[in-house]
């Protein structure tokens, strides 16, 4: 509790916002309970401003995320107070067995769906204080998806899949279709353009998701088990992809998973079991163990 | 292996300082009309099948109009045919006939009335069996593309660019079903007459004005109901949140 000093005999009095006298003199003390007041606010305000600086190297962060579904009659928590912070530019890997809450966290982070109880921000903002237009504005610049189902929308070709988030962003056709065909090219499959997903092989469908996902150049690109239905080699090239687009442009990657290749690539791996973090392993943490091992 | 300058290149982080929350997410009309006319298009067997209940339901409708037109047609040429017999016979006899048709003339008022009444019953039938094929057709179409409507909103879709899809998507396949079903059933209906009355005099007979009004009535029904029809389910859909709509399975 902060202390003020009587003006007229020097008496340090509590300042509780009731009193507004000094018990001893009398005299009137709401001008310097004001001065110390408006003091205290300005301190404040630098201090949220030095607390938005130094937090902002996270792009991500949660905090005491919960999420509860109700089948039937039954409550089943899915996260229990999940305290995440993903750095900006990180390659961060969720693992976890089935059922664990991975795909609920993803989903959360998202913005694909409402958390029971706790917070979500990107970028330092609340996920929760955002209208419908807003979070469709997050989905569509910020934030790119890959799913394990590849979800592409089927009677599109690839080029058509790729530029539909970019009508959406407004951008103007020759543009679109130009970034398009690049995107794709990049993804290695300059040559198919035209081809409907069902034309196309389970490793070039996820391609054509991740060029999808980099149509709006997104800060963050969220996975969901990208390699869940493809085959070990297939599954290594679009981990390699994924690596490589972190590297390159600093996209931040974050991806739920329990593929044991994706341990390689990750800077940070957040294991996570009945919806809480279990522990969290840094990638030195991980090579120095593997170090040990061969020697 | 991948060209990672072209990657970074394509990728830059233009704002890396902060973003700044938008709102601006665009659906262009002629986008949103491309993208429905081609779904209609591509899935040309799934579009048959929902069309066909459309196409059924106002097939239906379009017999029943069609059918009541042709009957007044015969109706009034008969009656026609039994006034010039009356003018053609001697003009002193003139007033007992005149009594004796009228006499004549009298059940027939009443048959009419009957005729009438059954055939509002069958319109409002039929109306029911085309709003209910209707329904089940477009409730069908959108509930099979829960995943999809899912995707689009991941992607940045908004919830009324989904609606505006759908609707697109529904009054143009309600245009198509209902132009087919009319003519199909007005045809139908011509050709039973036809056979029946042994000759194709039927056509002439009828009054083609009240006809077209009744089958452009059909068409502008057959679009409404599908419009109408289709309006709940695609607002559901697109309410729902992505991660519910990605989850469902059909």
């Amino acid at each position: 509790m902060a202390k003020i000093e009587c003006p007229e005999c020097g008496e340090q009095i509590e300042m509780t916002g009731i009193v507004t006298v000094c018990p001893k003199c009398g005299a009137d003390l709401r001008e310097v309970m004001q001065a110390v007041e408006h003091e205290r606010d300005e301190r404040m305000k630098t201090i949220a401003r030095d607390d938005s600086v130094t937090t902002h190297e996270f792009i991500v962060r949660t905090r005491d995320l919960k999420k509860i579904y109700v089948m039937g009659e039954i409550e089943v928590p899915a996260l229990r107070d999940i305290d995440l912070d993903v750095r900006r530019g990180e390659y961060l890997s969720i693992m976890g067995p089935s059922g664990s809450g991975k795909s609920t966290l993803f989903n959360m982070i998202g913005g694909l769906d409402k958390p029971t109880a706790g917070r979500c921000f990107i970028e330092e903002v609340d996920m929760a204080q955002l209208d419908a237009f807003e979070l469709a504005w997050l989905r569509c610049r910020k934030i790119g998806y890959i799913f394990q189902t590849f979800n592409l929308i089927p009677v599109m070709t690839a080029l058509e899949n790729v530029t539909l988030p970019m009508i959406f962003a407004g951008m103007g056709t020759d543009e679109m279709m130009d970034r398009g065909r690049e995107l794709l090219t990049l993804v290695g499959l300059g040559d198919r353009l035209d081809h409907k997903p069902y034309e196309l092989s389970g490793g070039q469908q996820q391609r054509v998701a991740v060029a999808r996902a980099l149509a709006n150049s997104p800060a963050i690109v969220l996975a969901d088990e990208p390699t869940g239905n493809l085959d070990l080699h297939t599954g290594k090239e679009i981990i390699d992809l994924l690596k490589e687009l972190n590297q390159a442009s600093g996209v931040t990657v974050i991806s739920a998973t329990h593929d044991l290749k994706m341990i390689d690539v990750s800077d940070r791996i957040v294991h996570i079991r009945d919806g809480k973090i279990e522990r969290i392993e840094h990638r030195h943490e991980i090579e120095l163990e593997v170090g040990g091992m061969g020697r | 292996m991948l060209d990672v300058d072209g990657l970074a290149r394509l990728t830059e982080q233009k704002d890396k300082e902060s973003i700044k929350i938008q709102r601006q997410i665009t659906l262009p009309w002629s986008e949103a009309v491309r993208i429905s006319v081609r779904n209609v298009t591509i899935r040309l067997g799934r579009t048959m099948i929902t069309a066909s209940g459309i196409v059924l339901g106002i097939a239906f409708l379009s017999s029943v109009w069609t059918s009541g037109v042709i009957q007044d047609g015969l109706q009034q040429a008969q009656l026609q045919q039994e006034r010039e017999l009356v003018a053609a016979t001697a003009s002193d006899q003139a007033e007992s006939d005149s009594a004796e048709s009228e006499a004549t003339a009298g059940p027939s008022e009443t048959e009419k009335q009957a005729q009438g009444s059954k055939r509002i019953w069958l319109v409002v039938m039929s109306l029911l069996v085309c709003g209910v094929g209707i329904t089940n057709a477009m409730l069908m179409s959108v509930t099979e593309r829960f995943r999809e409507i899912g995707t689009m909103k991941c992607l940045g879709a908004l919830d009324n660019f989904i609606v505006r899809l759908f609707l697109i998507e529904a009054i143009a396949l309600g245009i198509l079903g209902s132009v087919l079903g009319t003519i199909l059933g007005h045809l139908a209906m011509l050709g039973i007459f036809a056979i029946r009355e042994r000759s194709l005099s039927v056509a002439a007979k009828m009054d083609w004005s009240q006809m077209l009004t009744y089958l452009l009535l059909c068409v502008l029904i057959g679009a409404v109901l599908s419009l109408v029809s289709a309006i709940a389910p695609a607002v559901r859909a697109a309410r729902m949140r992505p991660a519910a709509a990605l989850q469902s399975e059909i």
